[in-house]
């Protein structure tokens, strides 16, 4: 399977590492009490279908980027950062 | 009278090529264009084995790679391959093979004792007994078992097979080479596609090898000629495409027919044409495992392609029209042939071909019982007819399959269609397509109209020039198929062991039990009988066990779901997948910038993750036990050198560097001053401890950032997350020098003297490079970065510089450092310095512990926010009895202490997962004792107690005393002399 990174274009997928669920908004920096942190970093959706999600070209170029990835086929749309 | 013969002329085997092979040490000879299994019935050999459990004689039940029972082990030695596929394995030049599952032959078989004990293995027989509460009877039945199950064995040499790998690409990708696959594959390579042909069988040509027509025999050579002349394509035969993967990608597997090694293909395709065909299916009736029980297509391609016909008599047994061709063809090749015919009728012109060719046909009749041990000598029918029928052989055939294996990696589940009474794949995927059988299209023709357009398609999906038409064989018209599934025996049958699937010996009566006890959801089945298990996953019994179970449940056949369908479709040597990442190219080797100094330097080296370290040296002993203690002697009480370029080293830039740090270490970093290093912890945003490190301020924009060797990369992707994408706002970049950077630590009382020698220009003294005091200075034309850092807990200092130069400046020192007695020590003495001193690292930052279970809490920052802060201190995370750190002593000195070693409170039964465990131990020079860090349930609130550490694999137990985790220099005196 290939991932298209938005720098280097399409690339082998052992290349890249999976960085999560990128569909939540991190709370900012210093903001943000125990819930509100919790809710981000341990409530997921575990959809069946288009999941917006962090990948980073690990063994390429260290861009970190956004995709949808289809969960059912891979089917990866984007590639924007 | 069981036994088949070979025939003088015909078939596709070379008889000017002869082979000579060998068969349980026993001298046979077969041709060219064999297989093992047509080479054995040739020679008679209709008994080839024993079942798995019940060691009933076996014979082939097919001509191709679904069959479950003929099962050899090759070569010997470490040669050794076990569970070779008979039917599909090439008969070679002095190929050796031997029968399993069978002692001492497959005629003669001790085991046989199990079809008595055969209570024993019935649906459940392991979740009964081995799952309930009666565990112990696993000790009573584990020998007998053993000895009875399993197929062919592993060899545990060390063999010299080679198992290569490479990445292929095309256009066009077509699986199979039947007609449907050669004229997809004609059309796509004439049009100039890049193609791969993919054909699992050592010849092209499917099922029209297992035909007898001159005209298709003609097609077919065209189509490989055809093929050959494109440059643009490859046929490949040998070659089985084990799985299709998401993002167009298949493995294939090829087989050398030389040396029998396997070679895996990853190909990346733009457009896949399924044309993987169909597998028969055996019917199911009393005693259809007998040797000479065979299916009906698999007599007809012994028949035309190897020359192998039954001696005189053969029944078929079907349910459907295809079957009807297999009788034909040996009536033709003068064996005497009758057929029991299922259904009430099949259609004219069956009928009255057979009656030209003096078949006899008895309708609504099956099988009631196959005669004869082991092999058959008679058929009982049973239905309408219940006549007694000698024979050589029985072809059976309750229909056709198609392989919708491939299809269903990608995660499409097969529908039941009910005309030809069997699944076919439920959809393609985009850029997938199919043709021919796997379709339910079962006429040569109509299978070759497939194979066209589904070229067409593959080349309008891929904007290529259309395919062209190409000439179609000059044969009559394909004949209507018609069927009427049976999934039963007939009525009047034996009570005899009626089986369904052959390779694991599960039987219809199983099937039954696994309903009534509950066991009726497919997957529930499957697991429950291990029906489907076998190294052929079913593909002979898998449809008939569904449908016998619709039937038990009263649903329909497209209702009761199949089983998932998983890579690879066909057992290959695990030898082929691992290819050549074994041994040391298993994984990358790292090795440091001192790694070949360390080597000549009589240094021994373990492996620490992916690197090579320096264990110990050989000045200091010849085993670590002994020398690591000489080499920490080395450091309290004069100077060492070591090797510590696999540090994490990861340079932080920008204006906003100082604020980048201060959010993600727990203490502040803003306003360390240039020139100064800190000790730092950083936590994810569960509040986990992540990582430590130690950080030094180079100027007002750029630190040096360390971080322990194990979590290098995964702190560099984290701190480059955080920086693209969320703190976009920050101007800071980060930059690994982990491989561009190496450095070394100098340590011990005389450690400043050293380095005074080294760099006499330098000011090292205590006032200007005081306790954490960092100082660039040149050396050689580079920068020589000097941090006066300790893991030891003595004096020391740590010399980094750019890789390049790391040789010469740690060769430099120890020139220089002569005088003082320098000498290098290694990784083990390293970790058992900083045991000492108390100084977490690896083993204790298990990924599951907070600061304060380390004893880092008064670290963190009141004030400021840090990555973490806010979930570290969850409910859980404060409880009392968390696993916090420990020093420990060991309190029996005749014994000795082990990593690892289970902690109990001495009134605790030495039971289960204790209270915690030892992360380090060591021996203390400084005390003269074993000395450990743990972690301990409530930890340091029970200093002085006295413990117990247990080490159940060696049945080993020690009284421990709970204290400090900081053993030497509690106060610091020496860091800061
Ligand atoms: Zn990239």
């Amino acid at each position: 399977m290939k991932i298209t990174c938005p720098h280097c274009g399409d690339r082998d997928w052992s290349e890249f590492r999976y960085g999560g669920d990128a569909s939540k908004a991190r709370p900012r920096h210093g903001t943000g009490d125990a819930k509100a942190w919790h809710d981000y970093y341990f409530l997921f959706d575990n959809p069946k279908g288009m999941h917006t999600e962090y990948w980073q070209h690990v063994l390429g170029c260290r861009q970190w980027f956004v995709v949808k990835r289809n969960t059912a086929t891979n089917e990866m749309i984007g590639g924007g950062e | 009278m069981t036994g088949f013969r070979r025939i003088e002329s015909g078939g596709r085997v070379d008889r000017t090529l002869p082979l000579a092979f060998t068969y349980n040490g026993k001298a046979l000879n077969g041709f060219a264009g064999d297989s093992l299994a047509s080479a054995l019935l040739a020679n008679g050999q209709i008994t080839i084995g024993r079942s798995f459990k019940y060691h009933r004689p076996r014979g082939f039940l097919s001509a191709g790679l679904e069959e479950p029972n003929g099962l050899f082990t090759l070569g010997s030695g470490a040669m050794t391959v076990p569970n070779a596929i008979g039917t599909v394995t090439e008969l070679r030049e002095a190929l050796a093979a031997r029968s399993q599952n069978a002692w001492p032959s497959p005629d003669f078989d001790v085991m046989a004792v199990n079809s008595w004990a055969s209570p024993l293995f019935t649906a459940g027989f392991y979740y009964k007994t081995f799952m309930g509460p009666l565990q112990k009877s696993w000790m009573f039945y584990e020998p007998f078992i053993r000895r009875a199950a399993g197929l062919g064995r592993a060899t545990e040499e060390k063999g010299n097979q080679r198992y290569d790998q490479r990445n292929t690409f095309c256009d066009i990708l077509v699986i199979g080479s039947g007609p449907a696959g050669l004229a997809a594959g004609v059309v796509a390579a004439q049009a100039g596609a890049r193609v791969i042909i993919a054909e699992q069988d050592f010849e092209a040509g499917g099922s029209l090898l297992c035909m007898n027509i001159g005209a298709l025999e003609t097609w077919r050579a065209d189509c490989v000629a055809r093929i050959a002349k494109c440059s643009n394509a490859r046929l490949v035969t040998r070659a089985t495409v084990q799985g299709l993967y998401d993002g167009k990608q298949a493995v294939m597997s090829i087989v050398d027919p030389a040396t029998g090694n396997v070679r895996l293909e990853v190909i990346r395709f733009a457009a896949v044409i399924n044309a993987v065909g169909a597998f028969e299916r055996p019917l199911v009736f009393p005693n259809n495992d007998r040797p000479g029980v065979m299916l009906a297509g698999a007599l007809r391609t012994y028949l035309n392609r190897f020359a192998i016909a039954p001696k005189q008599r053969a029944v078929i047994v079907t349910n459907n029209d295809s079957a009807y061709q297999a009788a034909f063809d040996l009536a033709e090749a003068n064996v005497a042939v009758t057929i029991a015919e299922h259904r009430s009728s099949s259609s004219g012109e069956l009928l009255a071909k057979a009656a030209q060719l003096g078949i006899a046909i008895f309708p609504n009749s099956g099988v009631a019982d196959v005669l004869g041990h082991p092999a058959i000598t008679a058929v009982r029918l049973g239905g309408r007819h219940a006549v007694t029928i000698e024979c050589d052989a029985l072809g059976v055939s309750g229909g056709w399959n198609p392989v919708v294996h491939l299809t269903s990696h990608g995660g499409i589940k097969p529908n039941y269609e009910p005309r030809i009474a069997s699944f076919v794949p439920g959809g393609f995927a985009e850029g997938h397509f199919g043709a021919g059988s796997v379709l339910g299209h079962f006429g040569t023709l109509a299978t070759i109209r497939d194979g066209v357009k589904a070229a067409q398609q593959a080349l309008t999906y891929l904007d290529l020039n259309d395919g062209e038409e190409i000439e179609f064989p000059a044969i009559r018209a394909d004949r209507a198929y018609g069927i009427q599934a049976a999934w039963t025996p007939v009525e009047g049958a034996e009570s005899g062991k009626a089986f369904v699937d052959f390779q694991n010996d599960v039987t219809l009566k199983d099937v039954k039990q696994a309903h009534q006890e509950g066991y009726s959801n497919v997957e529930h089945l499957k697991r429950y009988t291990t029906l489907g298990m076998g190294t052929d996953q079913g593909k002979t019994s898998n449809v008939n066990a569904l449908a016998i179970m619709a039937g038990l449940r009263g649903i329909d056949v497209a209702n009761a779901g199949t089983t998932t369908f998983r890579p690879p479709f066909s057992p290959m040597t695990i030898g082929a997948i691992a290819g050549r990442s074994i041994g040391k190219h298993f994984r990358p080797t790292r090795r440091s910038p001192l790694h070949d100094w360390n080597e000549k330097n009589g240094a021994t080296f373990i492996e620490a993750g992916p690197w090579l370290r320096a264990w110990y040296f050989a000045w200091a002993g010849s085993s670590p036990e002994t020398a690591y203690i000489k080499e920490m002697e080395l450091v309290r009480r004069g100077v060492g050198i070591a090797d510590v370029s696999t540090l994490g080293k990861i340079d932080v830039q920008g204006p906003d560097a100082a604020e980048f740090l201060n959010r993600v270490y727990v203490n502040g970093f803003a306003k360390l001053p240039i020139g100064k290093a800190r000790y730092g912890v950083m936590l994810n945003d569960d509040g986990v401890v992540l990582d430590d490190g130690t950080t030094s301020r180079i100027s007002e924009t750029q630190f040096y950032m360390t971080t322990t060797t194990a979590q290098a990369g995964e702190v560099m992707s984290w701190l480059e997350y955080l920086l693209q994408c969320h703190w976009r706002d920050l101007d800071v970049h980060v930059a690994s020098l982990t491989d561009e950077w190496g450095g070394m630590a100098v340590s011990g009382k005389k450690s400043r003297e050293a380095l005074q020698l080294a760099f006499p220009d330098a000011d090292v003294s205590n006032e200007t490079l005081s306790y954490m005091g960092v100082k660039d200075v040149s050396f050689g034309g580079t920068t020589v970065r000097l941090m006066r850092l300790s893991f030891s807990g003595e004096l020391a200092y740590e010399v980094h510089c750019p890789a390049n130069y790391v040789q010469s400046l740690w060769e430099h020192i120890m020139r220089a450092a002569e005088p003082l007695g320098i000498k290098p020590y290694g990784l083990e003495a390293l970790a058992s310095l900083r045991i000492e001193k108390g100084h977490v690292a690896g083993l204790e930052l298990d990924h599951r512990n907070t600061l304060d279970d380390l004893g880092l809490g008064k670290m963190a920052a009141k004030e400021k926010p840090y990555i973490g802060k806010e979930l570290r201190f969850r409910e859980a995370y404060q409880a009392p009895d968390r696993w916090s750190l420990v020093g420990l002593e060991l309190l029996e000195p005749e014994k000795k202490l082990r990593g690892g070693s289970i902690l109990f409170a001495a009134s605790d039964e030495i039971k289960g997962h204790g209270r915690g465990y030892i992360t380090s131990v060591t021996w203390s020079t400084e005390l003269q004792k074993f000395i450990a860090l743990g972690l301990y349930q409530g930890g340091l609130k029970h200093e002085g107690e006295e413990i117990v550490a247990a080490f159940p694999l060696k049945n080993e137990q020690a009284r421990l005393k709970i204290v400090s985790p900081h053993f030497v220099d509690r106060e610091g005196a020496r860091l800061h002399a």
